[in-house]
């Protein structure tokens, strides 16, 4: 077979036809991945609710906030079990990391006790930092152990600022960022659910 | 002996010296630094100095002879050096299985995957320095208290870790110089710190050894410490709230060890008094880069290593006229 | 042409990365665990085989000036679908190897083929040659990361092997993936030459 020469008409119509049927390609392919994308991401996001918060059937309309006024809004998942709210997952985030954004997704009970925290992003040193996915989970060492604490009654902080929780060993930083992750997102459920709490309480 | 035969190249010089006597000097010059660092910190600094020499002969020895198979060369002295190097970069309590691990790298991959002694691009202590502190980050900045005994578990920050940790906590200088100790303490080497570096006033007596024996010249340890103090001056005089004074970097972290004992490395440094003056504003320039605005609170490490790679061009740009020629 | 020959030159004696020293930068960046050096070799393998077909198929009715941007869209073309199909199926390789996946299209390995291989053979040859290319990729990628992990996290195939206080973690950092690849490669010269 010779090859086609590559004059002006020829060029504009070949590349023209490779384009239109790499176009068509990855639109069928699109439209056949679309659903399989959108269940795999919030597959991942009830696993991640699934770990901080036990025992719930059903999470209701997702709830936006920011407390603080900060860069990015807190997303509150509250959870239900036999149409009773159990509790809350928080999206929450901190810039102050050892490299910046950590985001973490924090459990908490009705009355703003911490059931559990999964780290979903950061960028903080192999080794050190990055241990805070483990090290403020271990219910061995009670100094580290963040899950019960509530950050409503005594705010989180680290042992070298005056607080009850032992820094990570040599990330001091990171931890300090950490910490104020978890009372962000408590200051988010005080906020939004906390007075819904006490109006159901008050009016039964 | 066929070395007697050996034809080179002229000019003939005849001189006393040999690879071994030079080693040697150097490791008279180390004896001040080592044994203040027994004084401080007890027989911890003893065992570590002799797992990591032990360690380094030995894979200099069973390297050379198994894997690259040729004549081993530990008897000139460079791999013991490398050993008591590597001993006083690190902390007094740290774990045998990491020395082991610091001098083979040192040993293995900083000197003899280049080729061993005279063709290594960096200094070899420094490139095992530096994989234990990027590997073993925990271990090798829980620095021992200085109480002598060595036997309590009690750790103790470096001064310019103490002077990080409260720059970023946001406070200024004159809230933690209360923390930080007295230009004595740095000077005689009672804080916490690495084996070797924490005595200025040791390391200075081992230099000026090695200047009046001639192993090394005053230009790289002059340049590193002078491009120092310039730029910690500068930086001072701007704000003296957030940056500290030039005399207390030149006393701190691994300024003193690095500039008298780690750069002036004959192999990894260029090779003229022109050349080892810009190597040393390179390394003093990069150190106070990292001191002053990196992560780590010390850098003279990583100075020491990247100016290593430059010290070829250095060469190559300053080279000596040649005898005779044109001007 | 011998297409035993053709199939295994990939593996050893043309070893895209070994040997060739071609596609640095998904070897460098995303090598530092075994499943992610095997993820990522596999969708270059996906990617390598579908467009030299391709490319063998439309050879002769690509002009001359025109075949790399032509080369181009096709091979962008299969790097999306392998894109869109890993954040549908396997969505956590697909966090970790995060931006390496669209950098495929620039990994030289695959121009490479396209343009050395594919646009001078016929279909079955180029086919075999994507496949043993990219096999060969997918079996350094997934050594250089096996290594690193063992020595950087302790682990292999996440299976544990010594406890992480033991583990050295310059070696799931950059300069770790340099030091192996450079050690790997002083081994396959000195097999080469033996």
């Amino acid at each position: 077979m010779a090859k086609r020469e590559s004059t002006f008409i020829n060029m504009l119509l070949v590349l023209t036809l490779v384009a239109l049927i790499a176009a068509g390609t990855l639109g069928f392919v699109y439209v056949l991945t679309e659903d399989a994308i959108a269940e795999a991401k919030i597959k991942a996001q009830n696993e991640a609710i699934q770990s901080v918060v036990p025992g719930f059937d059903e999470i209701r309309e997702t709830i936006v906030v920011n407390p603080d006024e900060g860069p990015e809004d807190l997303e509150i998942f509250p959870a239900y079990a036999g149409g009773e709210l159990v509790g809350v997952a928080v999206k929450s985030y901190s810039m102050n990391g050892f490299s910046g954004h950590i985001g973490v997704m924090v459990g908490l009970d009705l009355k703003g006790n911490i059931t559990g925290y999964q780290v979903l992003g950061h960028k903080e040193t192999p080794g050190l930092g990055s241990k805070m996915g483990i090290w403020f989970n271990n219910a061995d060492k009670p100094g580290q152990y963040v899950i019960g604490r509530n950050p409503g009654t005594a705010k989180l902080e680290v042992s070298k600022d005056g607080g009850e929780v032992d820094a990570i060993t040599a990330s001091t930083i990171t931890s300090r960022a950490f910490l104020e992750a978890l009372n962000r997102a408590h200051a988010g459920f005080a906020e939004k659910i906390l007075p819904e709490l006490n109006k159901s309480v008050t009016t039964p | 002996m066929s070395n007697l035969l050996t034809v080179s190249p002229s000019p003939h010089v005849h001189s006393d010296d040999s690879v071994q006597k030079i080693m040697y000097r150097v490791i008279v010059a180390m004896i001040p630094a080592l044994i203040w660092s027994v004084v401080v910190f007890g027989v911890d600094a003893l065992r570590v100095t002799l797992i990591a020499v032990a360690a380094s002969v030995g894979f200099e020895y069973l390297v050379q002879r198994y894997v690259m198979k040729v004549k081993p060369s530990v008897s000139d002295g460079s791999a013991l050096i490398t050993g008591m190097l590597l001993a006083f970069n690190v902390p007094a309590n740290l774990p045998w299985w990491i020395i082991i691990i610091g001098a083979f790298v040192s040993i293995g991959i900083g000197k003899l995957s280049f080729g061993g002694i005279g063709t290594n691009i960096f200094n070899p202590a420094l490139v095992g320095r530096v994989f234990l502190l990027i590997s073993f980050p925990v271990q090798m900045t829980s620095y021992p208290a200085p109480s002598g005994s060595g036997v309590d578990a009690v750790t103790a920050p470096t001064p310019l870790g103490l002077l990080k940790e409260g720059l970023m906590n946001g406070q200024p200088i004159s809230e933690i110089a209360g923390n930080l100790p007295a230009a004595t303490d740095l000077l005689m080497g009672s804080t916490g710190g690495s084996l070797g570096e924490i005595s200025a006033l040791m390391l200075i007596i081992g230099g000026i050894y090695m200047l009046l024996r001639k192993v090394i010249t005053w230009h790289t340890p002059v340049a590193v410490l002078g491009s120092m103090f310039v730029v910690a001056a500068i930086f001072w005089m701007i704000d003296p709230e957030t940056y500290i004074g030039p005399a207390y970097h030149l006393l701190t972290g691994g300024a003193m060890l690095g500039a008298i004992f780690m750069a002036t490395d004959m192999v990894s440094s260029p090779m003229t008094g022109k050349g080892q003056l810009i190597y040393g504003v390179g390394i003093g320039v990069i150190t106070m880069s990292i001191r002053l605005f990196g992560a780590y609170p010390e850098g003279i490490s990583f100075a020491i290593l990247i100016m290593n790679a430059f010290t070829p061009l250095i060469n190559n740009s300053v080279k000596p006229k040649r005898f005779g020629g044109k001007k | 042409m011998d297409q035993v020959k053709n199939f295994t030159k990939g593996f050893i004696r043309e070893n895209p990365v070994f040997v060739l020293l071609l596609g640095m930068c998904p070897t460098l960046g995303v090598t530092s665990s075994a499943i992610n050096g095997l993820g990522m070799g596999l969708a270059t393998t996906f990617v390598l085989v579908m467009a030299n077909i391709v490319v063998s198929l439309v050879k002769s009715q690509i002009p001359d000036k025109v075949r790399i941007p032509a080369f181009i869209v096709i091979i962008a073309t299969f790097v999306t679908v392998v894109e869109l199909v890993m954040q549908a199926y396997v969505p956590a390789l697909f966090e970790s190897l995060g931006l390496f996946i669209p950098l495929i299209v620039v990994n030289c390995i695959v121009l490479g083929r396209a343009e050395a291989f594919a646009s001078k053979n016929n279909l079955v040859s180029s086919l075999i040659d994507g496949l043993g290319m990219g096999l060969g990729f997918s079996f350094a990628l997934t050594l250089l990361g096996g290594i690193r992990e063992i020595l950087g996290s302790g682990k292999i195939f996440n299976i544990t092997i010594f406890p992480e206080d033991y583990v050295m973690l310059l070696f799931v950092l950059a300069p770790g993936a340099f030091i192996v690849l450079g050690y790997l490669i002083a081994i396959i010269n000195k097999m080469k030459k033996a």
